[in-house]
């Protein structure tokens, strides 16, 4: 069992839902960056909803099946073509030995996920098959797919063609994106004038943005409150003695661009942070495409724990959907 | 020293041990995050000791936020009374400082640097009123350092030089980052030492380069084969100076599968350390003859 890459787009890596425990030695989390996305293409091809698939950003690749499979596409509006047949995104697809998936070109969002009933299976790496390239660890032999690779695929039925997640079960970014945020980690260094001129600027996604971190631009730079370097920290008033970066934090190096931390993140640095995107909006990110406007919007602890309740509950009727 | 807590989104607590960095600050961080680890608090999916604060990720549908907080509180206030002996390990590190290969590096990259007309080293050694390229030598790796963290990327070790505040090497980060780093280029930026435990980015000034790995992802190297990461927070690192010849050679026995580094098991106790730093040195170093 298994598939072969004809082409591999422009960065088509395997992730699952990633690899907890290694954070502290610098090992980032990784795995899907629209974890809902991901979990739903799993759901539609029978799969369980951490088995591995493919991320493919901006760009579909071309694959052969070897065998007989179930597959889906979801997450951004990528949609796949069978034997050059266009086919519907979020929905099952039956496709036979020496059928050729490709892709048509991407009409929203960022990152597609495409699931194969019995999920791709690739040796587990300290507990998951993410790929993280930095530390060429995981995925396939720790790197981003390449023509020829043959990816070995698990057994497994695969669910019937023609299940679909419905419109509204689904998540996209706004125009402008709203990324909400939790004020706080090192807030207190820059003044409350430039704390609420970063609150209202619309930003955009810089080219800089992949699976580390998202970069934005646009904004004003940030204003310092003054102080006494601490020893260790540097002398730039953005510096900190290096401490751990929150996965969905918010650097801002010199005050000028803010960086958003994603699944591989740097796991820390010396760089002062203004607060974290929350749980629920980190999936969104993964959708966002460079020059998009975005913004960030403050909320508290508690509105952040009912988004990711709503998230959960979200997630919960697509599975009772595709149950 | 005072403890501040915040939480970085719903995820996470991030804990500031204190603001400026000191072993002091250090070892308060990690015995609380020794002391979380043996808690094993429900909930808790990642315990992260850094420099001179640590963070702790917590799934919220497990424990509430704020119960989090009072958790850690209360393990604050008894951890903070906690005697500051650790045992931990010695390691000898060679290296080949001045090397070709961070040299071609660092003057690919010379417009993003303070010192343009100088290398690292020089401008380092210049800025620390320290003799030249052999003095800096000799400053650098004539006392042990501690390993405060482990992280930015995978398996690499933050250093903190074990002197006296005002013998402490000091050098600021490159202006702008680089876009490449040498694999296992000993590395240096503000107070911190470094290993580049992987090739790339890096703001960090460059001295040298070991030939000996640090991280090994395949786990085909003898000594990374329990586990693929080398070092652990507490380690102590000793640098020893070698030449181009040595480090061919250390090359070639890596290579080979004849390479084992040297390190010993010691204990260490920051009160006696501070009683007599260059002392208390000096006997861990001979732990390693």
């Amino acid at each position: 069992m298994s598939i072969r890459i004809i082409s591999p787009g422009l960065s088509t890596t395997v992730q699952d839902l990633g690899r907890p425990g290694y954070y502290h030695i610098g090992i980032p989390l990784s795995g899907a960056m629209d974890r809902l996305a991901a979990r739903a293409a799993n759901l539609l091809v029978g799969n369980p909803e951490e088995a591995a698939l493919l991320e493919v950003v901006f760009m579909g690749p071309e694959i052969e099946f070897l065998q007989d499979a179930t597959v889906a596409v979801t997450g951004a509006e990528l949609p796949p073509k069978v034997n050059g047949e266009e086919k519907a995104t979020w929905t099952s697809l039956a496709v036979k030995k020496g059928d050729v998936l490709s892709f048509a070109f991407l009409k929203k969002g960022a990152r597609a996920y495409i699931a194969i009933s019995g999920g791709i299976d690739v040796p587990v790496v300290l507990g998951s098959r993410s790929t993280y390239t930095l530390g060429a660890l995981g995925g396939f032999e720790g790197r981003k797919l390449a023509s020829g690779d043959v990816l070995p695929v698990g057994a497994g039925r695969g669910a019937a063609e023609g299940r679909t997640v419905a419109g509204e079960l689904r998540r996209s970014p706004g125009a402008p994106a709203e990324l909400r945020m939790l004020p706080g980690l090192y807030w207190h260094r820059i003044t409350e004038a430039a704390g609420r001129q970063f609150l209202e600027d619309t930003w955009k996604v810089a080219p800089e943005a992949d699976r580390i971190g998202y970069r934005f631009k646009g904004g004003k730079p940030l204003e310092f409150v003054p102080r006494e370097p601490p020893f260790g920290a540097g002398s730039d008033p953005s510096n900190i003695v290096d401490a751990c970066y929150p996965y969905g934090s918010i650097q801002v190096p010199s005050g000028t661009e803010p960086i958003v931390l994603h699944r591989d993140a740097v796991s820390g640095g010396g760089y002062f942070m203004v607060g974290a995107v929350i749980s629920a909006d980190m999936d969104l990110i993964g959708q966002l495409q460079p020059h998009t406007p975005a913004r960030f919007v403050e909320v508290t602890m508690e509105q952040a724990l009912l988004a990711r309740n709503d998230r959960a509950r979200l997630i919960d009727r697509i599975r009772q959907a595709l149950a | 020293m005072k403890t501040r807590y915040s939480f970085g989104g719903d995820e996470h607590i991030f804990v500031e041990c204190d603001e400026e960095m000191s072993l002091e600050a250090f070892f308060k961080s990690l015995s609380i995050t020794t002391a979380v680890k043996e808690a094993k608090i429900r909930g808790v999916t990642e315990i992260c000791p850094a420099n001179a604060s640590f963070q702790i990720k917590f799934n919220p549908d497990v424990i509430a936020p704020d119960a989090m907080l009072k958790e850690l509180q209360a393990i604050e206030a008894t951890a903070a009374k906690a005697p500051s002996t650790i045992r931990t390990r010695i390691i000898e590190i060679p290296v080949f400082y001045n090397d070709p290969w961070t040299h071609e590096t660092l003057m690919r990259f010379r417009e993003r640097h303070q010192g343009p007309t100088s290398t690292d080293i020089e401008y380092t050694a210049r800025i620390n009123n320290l003799d030249g390229v052999d003095g800096f030598i000799k400053a650098h790796s004539g006392a042990p350092w501690f390993v405060s963290m482990v992280g930015f990327v995978a398996g690499l070790p933050f250093l903190y030089q074990m002197v006296d505040r005002k013998r402490q090497i000091q050098s600021p980060k490159y202006l702008r980052p680089r876009t490449d780093t040498p694999r296992l280029t000993v590395g240096h930026g503000g107070c911190f030492g470094c290993i580049y435990s992987v090739r790339g980015a890096g703001g960090y000034q460059m001295f040298g380069i070991t030939p000996m790995p640090i991280y090994d992802p395949n786990q085909k190297i003898k000594y990374l084969q329990d586990f693929m990461c080398l070092f652990r927070p507490g380690d102590i690192v000793r640098w020893k100076p070698i030449n181009r010849d040595e480090y061919d050679a250390t090359v070639a026995d890596v290579d080979a599968g004849r390479f084992a580094p040297v390190m010993r098991d010691v204990t260490f106790s920051l009160d006696e350390f501070k009683a007599d730093m260059d002392g208390y040195n000096a006997k861990l170093m001979g732990a390693l003859k």
